[in-house]
């Protein structure tokens, strides 16, 4: 067991300046198992369905599919938030039902609108061997890249990633502060004004749109492309649930939430769990799929202010793009698979001309768009669909881009001119920062 | 319908207390305004200049009230109860026209110009909003016409 309370990882296992060279630890962790609980779009209020009991089915199916056996895993990183926008109201009723139908931890929300490393080894009796955990906080994107420098370093050689997302009754951010008749903090210079998710991304956007002579309307085919993917993913939300094909005038028609974004740009919160089980290529043979392998992880970290600009996007994923590249020895020729995050879908434009995928410079992206980027065509964007084609999770583009390289993505499998893709790169949450992985079908 | 009324704190409570004469103030890094021979203006306020990175040489200080559009968005769906009445809302971001490099930018409803007409490079000149929990003023700023 651990010794000492799980803390968030140091900032020294972040690969976030320019110039470091080749990741020292380049091609030495693999992905292998993938987990993923069902999904819902609320909380039902049960103890089966609680985001404990999702962590545990999705951490469980991870450790099934790599086929280990769970005394051999010695290391757990995980995000311990779980919600961006569904906080417990203060003075809500706990459901003690739900938290003694567990073994719970000091924390009556724990398992239920939260999730702590102690926690899961509570309810995880089988995990004998962990004396690794940490907190990758914020995003999947997080852990992943905490969890292939901690292989790397040796502080674990099978490890367990999890993210899980709750979601509760009622709109997301709204109620509590929201509702009050004064505000105080630091929402006294944005929330004051009703800035809310998307409005520094509208912002940003209008600059672009103005920058380079394009319109909103050009992201049509991006969104009906990426809920098409969406509906391909039998873990998400839609495929599940809601089997809805989304056309472009579906989108042309939509209602403008803070414009010039509308519904389909933005994502829709949901209850969904995710796991991953990395190990090192060594152990990785005796397991029973494929390994993926990680050439490279980086991280930007965003700037903060009311107001970052177009130009600061541009500049931090032109600045992920290098270091992705420069980390994993590979160049902008050699990427098959773009799977960043996309929540919002304007993400998208940024993140395709940083990292100059299939050689698109600035301005390009929605041009692009308007061709063949299907999962079938030679430019897939965003294979996974995304938070806009299975719900927001941000965690699709990375289960999908171990799965397209493992070659079992179904439906949604990519095939290039010159066979399966052997290279995917996925990260966010945001253009102006986050946390990025470069996979690879090989070591070398 | 009103804005939230904002709770000051002891680091901004000047920016508030300039609001109730009407007067708009933000911090100035004399230290960088020296070096640069252009205001080093910050808004939200820190303790610290976001240049520099050092706190002794920041002061309150008065600026113009004008400034221009840098970029403008449409608000059709507010977390804040308080907005939801009114939507959509212009959200527009206002470039202080006293500013060097870096910028600096406020918020803005410009509740004057109905949504859609307020253009990216129009003037603006603040204005002083009465928000109704506690009666604190907040900058507005409408266009200039």
């Amino acid at each position: 067991m651990t010794t000492g309370p799980t803390q968030p990882a140091p900032q020294s296992m972040y690969r976030k300046r320019e110039g470091l060279g080749v990741w020292e630890h380049r091609g030495k962790v693999a992905a292998v198992g993938i987990g993923h609980s069902p999904t819902a779009r609320r909380w039902d209020g049960k103890a089966e369905s609680s985001i404990g009991a999702y962590a545990l089915i999705a951490l469980r199916q991870a450790i099934e599919d790599a086929g280990v056996d769970p005394a051999q895993i010695d290391g757990l990183v995980l995000d311990p938030g779980t919600t961006t926008g569904a906080h417990w109201q203060e003075g809500d009723p706990i459901p003690y039902d739900v938290v003694n139908a567990y073994n719970p931890t000091d924390d009556p929300l724990d398992g239920i609108a939260k999730l702590s490393a102690p926690w899961i080894l509570n309810n995880m009796p089988e995990l004998t061997g962990i004396n690794m955990t940490m907190y990758g906080p914020g995003c999947m994107s997080n852990s992943i890249v905490v969890a292939a420098q901690a292989i790397g370093d040796g502080l674990a050689h099978t490890c367990l990633v999890l993210k899980g997302w709750h979601n509760l009754a009622g709109r997301y951010y709204q109620g509590g502060a929201a509702a009050q008749d004064t505000v105080g903090g630091d929402g006294v210079w944005g929330q004051l004004w009703g800035t809310r998710a998307g409005t520094t991304d509208a912002w940003n956007f209008q600059e672009y749109l103005d920058k380079y002579g394009k319109s909103h309307d050009m992201m049509a085919p991006y969104v009906v492309n990426s809920k098409r993917n969406g509906l391909l993913f039998p873990e998400g939300f839609f495929a599940q649930h809601r089997p809805e094909v989304i056309t472009v005038e579906d989108y042309l028609a939509a209602r403008w939430i803070v414009k010039p974004l509308n519904l389909f740009d933005m994502d829709i919160p949901i209850m969904a769990t995710a796991a991953y089980l990395f190990t090192t290529p060594e152990r990785a043979k005796d397991m029973k799929q494929k390994p993926v392998y990680i050439l490279n992880h980086c991280t930007t970290r965003p700037k903060f202010g009311l107001h970052q600009g177009v130009e600061n996007a541009q500049a931090s994923t032109d600045a992920t793009g290098r270091k992705l590249y420069e980390g994993s020895g590979l160049t902008p020729a050699d990427l098959d698979i773009e799977n960043m995050y996309d929540g919002f879908t304007t993400f998208h434009v940024y993140y395709v001309e940083g990292l100059r995928y299939r050689g698109m410079q600035k301005g390009d992206a929605l041009d692009f768009f308007q061709g063949d980027i299907s999962l079938e065509g030679p430019n897939p964007i965003s294979a996974s669909g995304g938070n806009s084609g299975a719900g927001r999770t941000r965690f699709w583009m990375h289960t999908d881009s171990i799965q397209q390289l493992q070659g079992r993505a179904g439906a949604r499998q990519v095939h290039l001119k010159n066979g399966r893709p052997e290279t995917a790169v996925s990260g966010g949450p945001m253009p102006q920062g986050g946390d990025f992985t470069f996979w690879s079908t090989s070591p070398d | 319908m009103p804005k939230q009324s904002p709770v000051p704190t002891e680091l901004n409570k000047p920016f508030w207390d300039a609001a109730n004469e009407d007067r708009l103030v933000v911090q100035r890094c004399n230290a960088c305004t020296d070096r640069r021979g252009l205001n080093v203006l910050q808004h939200p306020p820190a303790t610290t200049c976001g240049w520099c990175g050092k706190g002794e040489d920041i002061v309150w200080h008065q600026v113009s009230g004008r400034g221009v559009i840098q970029t403008i968005g449409e608000l059709h769906d507010a977390a804040q109860r308080s907005l939801q009445a009114d939507q959509p809302l212009n959200m527009a971001v206002i470039a202080l026209e006293d500013a060097g490099q870096p910028p600096c930018y406020m918020l803005s409803h410009l509740r004057e110009t109905p949504t859609g007409q307020a253009k990216v490079g129009d003037l603006v000149e603040v204005i002083f909003e009465v928000t109704p929990a506690t009666g604190q003023k907040v900058p507005e700023w409408r266009v200039v016409t």
